[in-house]
Parts: C-alpha cells; sequence; structure tokens
C-alpha cells in the first residue's frame, strides 16, 4: 500500500475543504463590509472572541452543506483492503487517499467526520429548539399568571431537574422501552409545544386581521403537519428526512433534560419583565393575557435566552455526542461524532488515528458555540 | 431556619417519591419483565412457561403493591412454588425470607443483581466508595485549581491575563470527558507512555498515580472552565463594590484587598455552583468508569441498564437521584448560611 507524506496529507485536507472556504471567505468578507448596518451580528463580529466563534461555525456550516464535495467517500462503505489503513493511505481502485485513515469497519474516517457534521448540524439546533419552544410556552404563564399554575409548573420542573441526565437517558432511549408507544407519546407530546406555540403567537397578535391571521395559521399547519408526519411517524410525505424511532428518542430526552432550565429562566424573566410599565400599558389597553405573554414579554427577554440558547445547542451537542458514546439512540453505523468517537475508543492502543478526527470536530463545534454565546454575553452587558 | 430546612425535607421526601414511582414504572415496563422471565427460564420457553415464571415470582402482583413493597411500607410476601408449596428465592444466588416480612429500600433491602448474580447491596456499596474517592479526587483537583484561576481572572478585569484564562474556561467548558478522555489518553498513555489508559487495575492492586491520573483528569477538566467563570463574575462584581474602593483609599495594597476584603465575598456564589457540580459530575464519573474501565458506580449503572438488572437499576437510581436532591438541599441550605441577606425567615 502507497501512503503520503504528512505534509501532502495537510495539504490535501485543506484542499478538499476548498469549497467551504470559498463560502465562508465569502460570508465573512460581506460581514465584515457590511458590520455597520447589521446590528447586534456587526457589532459581535468585531470582538475577537465573536469573529472566532463565527468563523468556527460556519466551517461547520458549510461543511455540512457541501459534505458531498468535500468528502471524497462514502461515510458508510467500506473497502475491505483499507482496514484500519493508517493515515494517508492511498485506495487502490479510486487512487484517491483515506486522508485520516480508515476505520476498524474500513471505512474512510474523514468523510466520516465530514458527514457526521450533518447530522449533528440538524439534530442539535432542533432539538435545542424544541426544548426552547417547551420552556417559552410553560415558563410564560408560570411568570405571568403566578399561584396555582407555578407552583404546579415549578414543582414539575424541579422534579424533572432532581432527575440525574444519564439516568434519564438509559431509562428512556434504552431497546426495552422501544417497544412500547412511550417514546412516540412523549415525541407527540413535545413536538406540540412549537405548533401550539406559533399558533397562540398568530392567533393573539393578529384577530383583528383575519386575512393575514388565515395565512400564517395555514402555513404553521403544514409546517408543523410536516414535522409531525416526519419525525414522529416516520414518513415524510417528501421523503427528505428519515427518523427512526431511536432517533426521535433522543428528541424527547433532549427536550426532557433542557425543558426545565428553560423553563427556569423564562419563568423569572417574566416575573422581571412584568413589572415594567410597557406590560401595565398593555393591561390597561385591555389586551389578552397571551397577548402580552408573547408580544410584550417574550420580545422584550430575547436578549438572554439567545445567550442561552447558543450555549445550550453547545450543550446539546455534547448531550448527543454522550448518548453516541453510550451507544444510545443513534444506529452504530451511523457517522456522528459521538458514535464514532465510541467505536474508535475502544481499540485506541492500537489504533490512535480514527479516535481524534470526531473528537477534535466535537470540540471546536461546542467551542465556536461557547465562543460565540460569550461575545453576545458580553455584548449584552454593555447595553 | 428550622422551619425552612424541614420544609425543603419534605419537598425532597415528595419529589424522591414521585421519581422513585416513575422509575419503578419505566424499569418495569413489559418487555423488560419478559426478558428478564426469559433469561431466567431455558432458551426456548413458551409463553406460559414465561407467565408461570413472573406469576410465581410476584411480578404479576399489583403495581402498586409491588412498589410499596420495594420501599418497605407494605409487607413482602414469600414466592411459593405451587407445584412444592415451598418458599423458593426469586434468584438462586440469593436468599430470600421465606415469611411474610417488610423487606424493601428503606429496611436497607436493595434486592438481587441479575447481572452480577450477588445481593445488590454488596455490588453497590464497594462501587459507591470506589466513585466515592474517584470523585472526591476530582474535586480536590478541580475546586482549588478553578477557584484560583477565576480569582486571578477577575480581580483586574479586561487585562490580557483575564482573557487569556477566559478563553482557556471557554475551551475547557467545550471539551466533555469522552473527547478530553480520548486526547489524553492518546497523548499520555499510548504516545508518551506517562499514564495507563485503563483504570481496571484500581480495584484490585489499589489506586496510583499510573493508573488514576487520567480518570481524574478527564472530568476536572470539563468541570473546571464552568466553576472558574463563575467565580470570575462573582470576584468581578466584588471588586466594583463600595468597600473594596474604600479599602484602595484606605491605602491598602492590591493584593492585600484582594486576600483579605474581596476573597471572602467573591466565595459565597461559586460555593453554590460547586454543590450543584455533583449531579452534574455524576454524568461525567459514568463515561470516565466505562472509558478507563473503573469498577465504580457508573459503570455498575451500565452494566444494570445493559443487561436488563432491575433491582440493581432501582437501587442505581435511588442513589443518583438521592445524591442529586442532597446536594441541592445542601447548596440551598448552605447559601442560606453563608450570605446573611437571603437568610430566611
Amino acid at each position: 500500500m502507497e501512503f503520503m507524506s504528512p505534509f501532502s496529507i495537510v495539504l490535501r485536507v485543506v484542499i478538499q475543504f476548498t469549497p467551504v472556504w470559498i463560502a465562508m471567505a465569502v460570508l465573512l468578507t460581506i460581514s465584515l463590509l457590511f458590520k455597520r448596518r447589521l446590528g447586534l451580528y456587526g457589532f459581535i463580529i468585531e470582538t475577537g472572541n465573536g469573529f472566532a466563534g463565527v468563523s468556527i461555525l460556519s466551517f461547520w456550516l458549510f461543511t455540512a452543506i457541501f459534505a458531498t464535495y468535500v468528502a471524497p467517500f462514502d461515510p458508510l462503505g467500506q473497502i475491505v483492503s483499507m482496514k484500519d489503513a493508517l493515515p494517508g493511505a492511498i485506495e487502490s481502485n479510486s487512487g484517491l487517499p483515506y486522508l485520516l485513515g480508515g476505520d476498524k469497519l474500513a471505512r474512510d474516517v474523514f468523510s466520516r467526520m465530514v458527514f457526521g457534521s450533518r447530522i449533528v448540524l440538524i439534530i442539535a439546533p432542533l432539538a435545542t429548539f424544541l426544548a426552547l419552544s417547551v420552556g417559552i410556552m410553560l415558563g410564560l404563564p408560570a411568570g405571568y399568571f403566578g399561584k396555582r399554575v407555578d407552583a404546579i409548573l415549578s414543582f414539575l420542573a424541579n422534579l424533572i431537574l432532581a432527575f440525574p441526565i444519564i439516568l434519564l437517558f438509559y431509562l428512556l432511549v434504552s431497546p426495552g422501552i422501544l417497544e412500547t408507544p412511550i417514546p412516540y407519546a412523549l415525541a407527540g407530546l413535545f413536538f406540540v409545544f412549537p405548533i401550539v406555540l406559533l399558533f397562540t403567537l398568530f392567533w393573539s397578535g393578529y384577530r383583528a386581521h383575519p386575512k393575514q391571521l388565515a395565512l400564517r395559521l395555514v402555513l404553521t399547519l403544514l409546517a408543523g403537519g410536516w414535522l409531525f408526519a416526519t419525525f414522529v411517524f416516520d414518513s415524510d410525505p417528501f421523503h427528505i428526512l428519515r427518523v427512526s424511532p431511536s432517533t426521535l428518542n433522543i428528541f424527547a430526552a433532549v427536550a426532557l433534560a433542557s425543558g426545565p432550565g428553560i423553563f427556569r429562566i423564562v419563568r423569572s424573566l417574566t416575573l422581571d419583565i412584568k413589572t415594567r410599565e410597557y406590560v401595565q400599558a398593555a393591561q390597561t389597553r385591555g389586551e389578552t393575557p397571551w397577548f402580552i405573554m408573547l408580544w410584550e414579554i417574550l420580545p422584550n427577554a430575547r436578549g438572554p435566552l439567545i445567550v442561552d440558547a447558543c450555549l445550550r445547542i453547545g450543550y446539546t451537542t455534547i448531550l448527543i455526542g454522550a448518548l453516541g458514546y453510550f451507544g444510545l439512540g443513534m444506529p452504530p453505523e451511523s457517522p456522528d461524532w459521538g458514535t464514532a468517537i465510541k467505536e474508535s475508543s475502544r481499540l485506541m492502543r492500537a489504533f490512535v488515528h480514527p479516535a481524534l478526527p470526531p473528537a477534535l470536530a466535537m470540540m471546536s463545534f461546542v467551542l465556536g458555540l461557547n465562543l460565540l454565546a460569550d461575545a453576545l454575553r458580553e455584548q449584552s452587558l454593555k447595553d | 431556619m428550622l422551619a425552612f430546612f424541614l420544609r425543603r425535607l419534605g419537598v425532597m421526601a415528595m419529589t424522591m417519591l414521585c421519581l422513585t414511582f416513575v422509575v419503578f414504572y419505566l424499569v418495569n415496563l413489559e418487555p423488560n419483565l419478559r426478558k428478564l422471565a426469559i433469561s431466567q427460564t431455558e432458551m426456548h420457553a413458551s409463553d406460559e412457561h414465561i407467565e408461570s415464571w413472573l406469576t410465581r415470582n410476584g411480578y404479576r402482583r399489583s403495581f402498586l403493591e409491588r412498589y410499596a413493597a420495594w420501599i418497605g411500607i407494605w409487607p413482602k410476601k414469600p414466592n411459593i412454588d405451587p407445584e412444592t408449596s415451598k418458599q423458593v428465592s426469586r434468584f438462586t444466588y440469593c436468599e430470600e425470607p421465606s415469611v411474610v416480612v417488610y423487606a424493601g429500600v428503606i429496611e436497607g433491602d436493595f434486592g438481587c443483581s441479575t447481572k452480577f448474580k450477588t445481593k445488590v447491596a454488596d455490588k453497590l456499596l464497594p462501587a459507591l466508595r470506589a466513585t466515592g474517592l474517584l470523585m472526591f479526587w476530582v474535586m480536590v483537583t478541580m475546586v482549588p485549581v478553578a477557584l484560583f484561576l477565576g480569582i486571578l481572572s477577575g480581580m483586574r478585569e479586561g487585562s490580557k491575563l483575564d482573557r487569556s484564562i477566559s478563553v482557556i474556561s471557554i475551551a475547557t467548558t467545550s471539551t466533555p470527558e469522552y473527547v478530553s478522555g480520548v486526547v489524553l489518553t492518546i497523548i499520555f498513555g499510548t504516545w508518551l507512555g506517562w499514564l495507563n489508559g485503563s483504570a481496571a487495575s484500581a480495584t484490585g492492586d489499589g489506586i496510583t498515580f499510573y493508573n488514576f491520573t487520567l480518570p481524574v483528569i478527564t472530568p476536572a477538566i470539563y468541570g473546571m472552565g464552568y466553576i472558574a467563570r463563575m467565580t470570575r463574575a462573582s470576584m468581578v462584581e466584588v471588586m466594583t463594590a463600595q468597600y473594596i474602593r474604600t479599602a484602595r483609599l484606605k491605602g491598602l495594597g492590591f493584593y492585600a484587598v484582594v486576600l483579605k476584603h474581596a476573597l471572602r465575598n467573591a466565595l459565597i456564589a461559586p460555593f453554590t455552583v460547586i454543590m450543584l457540580q455533583f449531579p452534574w459530575l455524576l454524568t461525567g464519573v459514568v463515561i470516565v468508569e466505562v472509558m478507563f474501565r473503573y469498577q465504580g458506580f457508573g459503570l455498575a449503572l451500565v452494566e444494570a441498564a445493559g443487561n436488563n438488572d432491575i433491582d440493581l437499576m432501582l437501587s442505581c437510581s435511588l442513589v443518583s437521584v438521592l445524591l442529586v436532591l442532597v446536594t441541592q438541599l445542601i447548596s440551598d441550605v448552605g447559601y442560606a448560611f453563608l450570605n446573611p441577606r437571603i437568610r430566611v425567615q
């Protein structure tokens, strides 16, 4: 077997990412040129941490988008002669190198890392978004109405917070539970929240304009229906996404693990904001409680929520990685980084190279999110 | 203070009851029971066979009765073999009482582990001791370093030192255990050979620097950044307080002010954060124990979950929920104790 020199491996990896570099260069140049007109984002990108965060995140975003062009091989394809191949080994049939070597099932580590970014970049933000809508939908009334509503919801939130996450995962994402309807019921329940949130949002805001209201409600219904069909029933009418029951479970587990934390933040923000004059003005005008919550309080609570969401996507990525590491949820051949780390760490004494790329990818992605969150927080402290 | 403490204890007991109920339900789901019955009878057991095994061993009694018996507030009836009408134990490796007794977790009877083929208590206690040792060393390395970094970076906000420590803290919070564990093992275990990438020998031969350093450092790194950032935020706030300015204007040196006036007040907020690290550490400990094959609580939990070991799983859940609740209690009570401004009526 022929091998490439270390220098040419590095060079080749850089070349493989060409579409990503071009897209990043375009994005960052435009951002820096028009930063004065871009509001918050413009300020963020001027700080060192913010720029680093945006660069790392855009790198992974474009890698996920252009994965088919960046990766030379199929992430699931096995070429038997390349089993445990060292970095830079050249595959004789195609003449293409396994840039970062092959794993124990003779798959290209580099291509798997690149395609893994797709899974991570879809699941982590989506699961966070789900948890966010649950937290907002329950936190707002708990803070606004107080009393009985607050007592019940807070007790429930504290109950779930007292549950060690690792235990939650083992109970919810274990194979035995997949034979019962519990995961579908839970996921079905959680996926209702974003739809209800949008519905209430439009209903309370556009009641005076039936035409606009109808348009928005129909759009929400269509999007919600697709979401439900795809995720809960795994029958995407457009065949874009396939979601197996075990992957669906990940969403339920993450929403359950992160939801209470978001709930507490939203609740305390609501408690603070509901004493402001503009809320009292809205109450005097005779607005409905849900209008006040969703159109007066929520927009004014967005600052801390954005920072938290940013941190939370990183945290969710770590959680999903941990699930993959324990072999829960994801199918075993999945190229996502957590599963890849688990697969390779078993053989670490013999072969080091399959473990490093997914580990470093995971670390850099979360680092990007945390740097961005830090820059956002600095900015919000300045205001 | 006492009323507050008692009320918290009441809420805690209530939470405990709700959570163990949910866990008991999830662990005793029908597929799990069937799997248990199949593993305990012959390989090709018929449905009647499975059903009779479950009935004989009390798994078909009403759910509430079994839950109450597990807690120990309802008498546990002995299992009678219908053929010989003698008492039989559920599993051959654990003796069970032949008379009606209260034998639940309150009485200290945790049941029988099918994976380790021994009483749960015999397995769990050494495992907990091992994990306690690991957690102790993690805390001992993590907390002082984190506090030191936090104070150093918070005492002069915006300085070069502050910025570089901040970036380091952000980097460590972005490195979960399964990433740093892999990277550290590759560097120190495989390449340099200084440290052992496995802690399996720690159970038999005792812990040494060689086999225990990596399992301790791995979770410590992940938690360190977070505590350091919280300490920094608290320190920054204290350093802008009036009494610090007064002390400076009085002519005290900068380090004297930091050590004598700022430090004590700046350490109140991180106390809560450090206490709340324990539940968080639990996840880390599970990952680390699996990664380094350290025979502790985390590995027992994973083995129990992976092998459908119902009694062990229940006990592990109980222990971890208890750990979370007790640390929450300590952090609340301790915070009220440390900070006179919010001391409860």
